[in-house]
């Protein structure tokens, strides 16, 4: 049977590994390169990396780090952050990704996911969307976190998966950096929606946490944490023995 | 030489690396000269099989994968890649395969359960028919995880498949047949466990018993 996916991320700005808390107060943790093949070696099923760049100059340096990384780590790669055009995916493509995520660039223009999926397959376009409840409703932010667009998060995701998104990132910017949980509501609520992969973001800050998400939540494939595991608090060989002893499949 | 067979489908950047990484100097050519200088065939692939069938025939690639096999030299196809070296895919339409194993691809759709997300995407254990693991995969023990990537898979191979794969049904995994051997998932994103089948073949120890 397939497994569940346990995946760091990291997020990457010229060229150093950065986490925020509640998407503020970003400081270094460590080089992306080394950290990409550290997690390949203890047993990350995938990762992600995600480009928090703002300028020109940045973005190269993140290219070349991804060319750096996919030579030497050989697990699956996502790449998100400054997706907007279909020349984006081209960029990351070349350099080893094998998936991408959009997010804003999927805001402003959601035929991108259409286009994307057209030319490259679903299993290639990822969806991730920052979701927070506001006034009794979850919606979608922009600009990693900071905007709030208005629109209903279910509605959002599902149309997305029509458009040909094969994979759905579900970051609760409730939960992010609480180390509570991840946001079972939320992800509950995805889930029922879309048939496509659900990768739960947002709020681990424990081996139980995981647990909690698979047992309560089996439509979710994956659970996805930044600094828990940078830090060390949790390992991630330690948190798969867990798992099998908790009864939930992993690699 | 390893000559990775470029036709104009997918991105080889991987597929390079990893066989780097294993020593090999891989060359990435779809000149038919060098393809037939080459030790070994590496046919890999992504997106849909029509489109990748026409552009191996357009190019003629198809002639000369097909009589170098012939002559004995050693093909591995990856994902899309092994889909091709069967008869013919049932993917949206009937399309012709290379026929190098008797076979033809068809959807999971309506063989795994309803409820079973569709791709197949992640990590999912190999299985060995009848307890016998072909040399190819002489490193990987039984129900040790490989990534997959796919919605169609090969059936009417029995004779040819050495691995299957549990996802609501038995799915095939990886195919040999003489000198042609094919892996449905991606050993170039399989880790230290998918570079260990790379290597098996690259180095042609697949054969040594």
């Amino acid at each position: 049977m397939i497994t569940k996916r346990i995946i760091p991320c990291l997020d990457v700005r010229d060229g150093r590994v950065v986490k925020g808390v509640n998407f503020e107060g970003l400081n270094d943790v460590n080089s992306p390169v080394e950290l990409a093949d550290y997690y390949s070696r203890c047993g990350a099923d995938e990762l992600v990396f995600y480009d928090i760049t703002a300028s020109a100059e940045g973005r190269a340096l993140f290219t070349e780090i991804l060319r750096e990384t996919a030579s030497r780590v050989f697990i699956p790669l996502t790449v998100g952050g400054g997706i907007n055009t279909v020349d984006d995916f081209d960029r990351v493509l070349k350099c080893g990704a094998d998936k991408v995520s959009v997010n804003s660039g999927a805001i402003r223009n959601p035929n991108l996911i259409r286009e994307a999926a057209l030319r490259y397959g679903s299993q290639c376009v990822v969806l991730s969307a920052d979701v927070k409840r506001v006034d009794g409703q979850f919606r979608v932010f922009a600009r990693g976190g900071r905007d709030d667009t208005g629109m209903e998060a279910i509605g959002w995701i599902r149309r997305c998966v029509d458009l040909g998104a094969g994979e759905i990132v579900v970051n609760s910017i409730d939960t992010d950096g609480v180390k509570g949980g991840f946001d079972l509501e939320m992800l509950r609520a995805v889930c029922d929606v879309v048939k496509v992969p659900v990768i739960a973001s947002g709020g681990a800050g424990s081996k139980e946490h995981f647990t909690q998400l698979f047992r309560e939540l089996p439509g979710v494939d994956a659970g996805l944490a930044a600094s828990i595991f940078h830090f060390g608090e949790v390992a991630i060989p330690d948190l798969k023995v867990d798992l099998r002893a908790n009864g939930i499949l992993v690699r | 030489m390893i000559a990775v067979i470029d036709y104009g489908v997918g991105n080889l950047f991987s597929l390079c690396r990893s066989l780097e990484a294993i020593g090999q100097e891989p060359v990435v050519t779809g000149d038919p000269a060098l393809l037939r200088q080459a030790d070994k065939l590496i046919l890999p692939g992504v997106g849909a099989f029509q489109d990748a069938a026409d552009k191996l025939r357009a190019t003629g690639l198809d002639q000369v994968i097909k009589e170098e096999v012939a002559k004995g030299k050693p093909i591995m196809g990856i994902c899309l890649g092994m889909q091709l070296l069967f008869e013919e895919s049932h993917e949206f339409g009937v399309w012709e395969g290379l026929g190098l194993i008797p076979g033809k691809v068809v959807t999971m759709e309506g063989v795994i359960p309803a409820h079973y997300k569709v791709p197949h995407i992640g990590w999912n254990g190999l299985h060995y028919p009848n307890g016998v693991r072909h040399p190819l995969l002489r490193t990987v023990e039984e129900g040790e995880c490989v990534y997959f990537v796919h919605t169609f898979y090969a059936v009417d191979c029995a004779g040819a498949v050495i691995a299957t794969t549990e996802y609501g049904a038995e799915l095939t995994a990886a195919v040999a047949r003489g000198n042609v051997m094919g892996c449905q998932f991606h050993p170039e994103k399989s880790g230290p466990v998918g570079l260990g089948i790379l290597r098996i073949f690259c180095e042609g120890t697949w054969a040594a018993q």
